[in-house]
């Protein structure tokens, strides 16, 4: 279970998250939401522990200030909204660099990791891709590449900045199909994401913020409505129900 | 899968390149000795053999106190550079970066004149040349990154060699203006400038051996950390790894290392660009194959442009940094112009 409790995180003045407080139970998927600026990119680094943060995050009863690079590593999983990806490393070893934080520090691979990286490129459908260099993929293979590496590391929770930005509205739900079947495998979620109906749709809770506060939390149904997208997107839309799933619709103004 | 760091093939290919070259680097000069004389009299050398040296006293003295420290010199600096240079390029996150470019050499070169003009004659000046020459070398890297940064971010290529470019010319102007005031000592210093090792020792060896080597084995142990940090800063982060404190690490090791060999050799550019991206060519660019292959590959490059440098306008001797700058100013071009896809 993760605790955030009135989590901020300030660059220079401004703060750019203000009190975050946010419970995610184990295996849950939850997705932060909010227009440019709001905060989440900013929330979602803080609990990798890349940005300095005020308030408390618990991970299991662990206060994760008290932990280290490394054990850090061994908790998330971060996959940041461009990922890095050198075009001349082959799939292989690009998943096999999220081995990372099971390796010592000047050590080399040992069988178990390289088991590992094996399974996460089945387990992502690429091991025909295995011997390919990330320059030669599509977006989408070399996003399934990325969630392949992340996958890798084995870290109970997975965070994923904006994972499908880059992404064809298949491909799209290609991937997100993929991080929803992964949590049968008891990963928990922590997102952001653009996209209200594909964040409803895949999320079992939605946070939204705005300029660094949350405005609305809960279930898709909840946070989705045509005032307060229109309050705080400053967007014109309708919003349709229709068998339990939430569609966020633009409208021409 | 095939991740195994470097194919045993290309480690062997690598390791006959060095043999071939220091064989080379013993046999060619004015006293004709062929290679298996070499190989017969080093096996004199071991005790319990019993092998006889077929070669007389002169040639003796000529491969062991001549040719040899030369040819070791050379292969420890060139070894070095060329490690160091493929460091920098992961650390830095640039292709580009090389010992001379980041004016990390300029650096050493200040340094070193510094303790050679200052220094008390005689007393442990050879063991002050290479800590001068570090600290001009660590004070350069440091300005030269800062530099770097200010101009925008980590990581523009440009950026960062317009800074080592700006640093090194200020370095050399000052070494330049300490030595032309010491006119005294200018023939030393010039000839350390010029870069070489006609004059190499097994006192130089001594000298340098040390830096070099611990040098290059933390480099060899960083291969798989310098691919993480190919991920960048963050995703590096999030694998675990202490991002400021493992480059501060390589960077300062780097550094020694590069310090030693230019205090030893003087001032030989672009080892670190040409032979670590040699290797990338024909290898592989995972800094598992570039960084030990680099070592291996970059001491025989460097032998034989001695070779070259010594016998190409026989009996004169052209210094081994213009072979180098030859060979290198083209080669530099091209990366320049790959290096969108080489980041």
């Amino acid at each position: 279970m993760i605790e955030l409790r009135r989590v901020s995180v300030r660059f220079g003045g401004a703060p750019a998250l203000r009190d975050l407080s946010l419970v995610v139970e184990p295996g849950a998927w939850v997705s932060l939401i909010g227009p440019n600026g709001a905060g989440k990119t900013s929330a979602l680094r803080a609990l990798a522990g890349l940005v300095p943060f005020e308030g408390e995050i618990v991970v299991d009863r662990r206060d994760v200030r008290a932990l280290g690079r490394r054990e850090l590593a061994l908790l998330f999983a971060f996959v940041p909204q461009k990922p890095e990806t050198p075009p001349e490393l082959t799939v292989a070893e690009y998943v096999l660099l999220g081995r990372t934080p099971h390796i010592p520090y000047l050590g080399g691979e040992r069988r178990a990791d390289r088991l590992a990286a094996a399974r996460a490129l089945r387990r992502l459908d690429l091991e025909r891709f295995a011997e390919r260099s990330l320059g030669s993929l599509s977006g989408g293979e070399l996003q399934r590449a990325v969630l392949a590496r992340a996958l890798a590391q084995e870290a109970p929770i997975l965070l994923l900045d904006e994972p499908t930005t880059a992404l064809d509205l298949g491909r799209a739900q290609l991937v997100l199909d993929l991080v929803d079947s992964l949590r049968g495998d008891g990963l928990t979620v922590v997102s952001t994401m653009h996209d209200l109906t594909l964040a409803g749709q895949y999320a079992d809770r939605l946070v939204l913020l705005d300029r660094g506060a949350v405005v609305a939390a809960g279930g898709p149904a909840e946070v989705l409505s045509t005032a307060t997208v229109a309050a705080h997107y400053g967007a014109s839309v309708r919003v349709v129900e229709e068998d339990g799933a939430v569609f966020v619709l633009p409208v021409r103004r | 899968m095939a991740v195994d760091s470097v194919r045993p093939a290309w480690g062997l290919a690598a390791a006959g390149f060095l043999v071939g070259a220091l064989v080379v680097g013993l046999a060619v000069g004015p006293v004709g000795i062929g290679a298996g004389a070499i190989v017969e009299s080093a096996l004199a050398h071991v005790p319990l053999l019993h092998v006889r040296s077929p070669l007389d006293g002169v040639q003796e003295a000529v491969l062991w106190q001549l040719r040899a420290p030369r040819v070791v010199l050379a292969a420890l600096v060139g070894g070095m550079l060329a490690v160091a240079g493929s460091a920098y390029q992961g650390v830095f996150r640039n292709p580009l970066a090389d010992p001379y470019l980041l004016g990390v050499a300029a650096g050493a070169g200040l340094g070193a004149t510094l303790a050679i003009v200052y220094a008390a004659a005689g007393a442990g000046t050879e063991a002050l040349v290479p800590l001068a020459a570090f600290v001009g070398a660590i004070a350069s890297v440091v300005v030269t990154y800062a530099l770097g940064r200010t101009a925008g971010a980590a990581r523009a290529t440009g950026a960062l060699v317009l800074a080592g470019v700006t640093v090194a010319t200020f370095m050399t102007a000052a070494q330049t203006f300490v030595q032309q005031q010491h006119a005294e000592v200018l023939q030393n210093v010039y000839a350390w400038l010029l870069g070489g090792f006609a004059t190499s020792s097994w006192g130089d060896v001594a000298v340098a051996a040390p830096y070099v080597a611990v040098s290059s084995v933390v480099l060899v142990l960083h291969r798989r950390v310098l691919d993480v940090l190919s991920l960048g800063d963050d995703e590096a982060a999030s694998l675990g790894i202490d991002v400021a404190r493992t480059r501060l690490v390589i960077v300062v090791v780097a550094t020694l290392g590069t310090a030693a060999a230019v205090a030893v050799s003087g001032l030989i550019a672009f080892v670190g660009i040409i032979v670590p991206h040699t290797i990338r060519l024909l290898v592989s660019t995972s800094y598992r194959a570039v960084v030990p292959l680099s070592l291996v590959a970059g001491a025989g490059f460097l032998v034989l442009a001695d070779v070259l440098a010594r016998t190409a306008l026989s009996p004169a001797e052209l210094p081994i940094g213009v072979v180098t700058a030859f060979f290198g100013a083209p080669f530099f071009a091209v990366v320049l112009r790959t290096s969108r896809t080489m980041r």
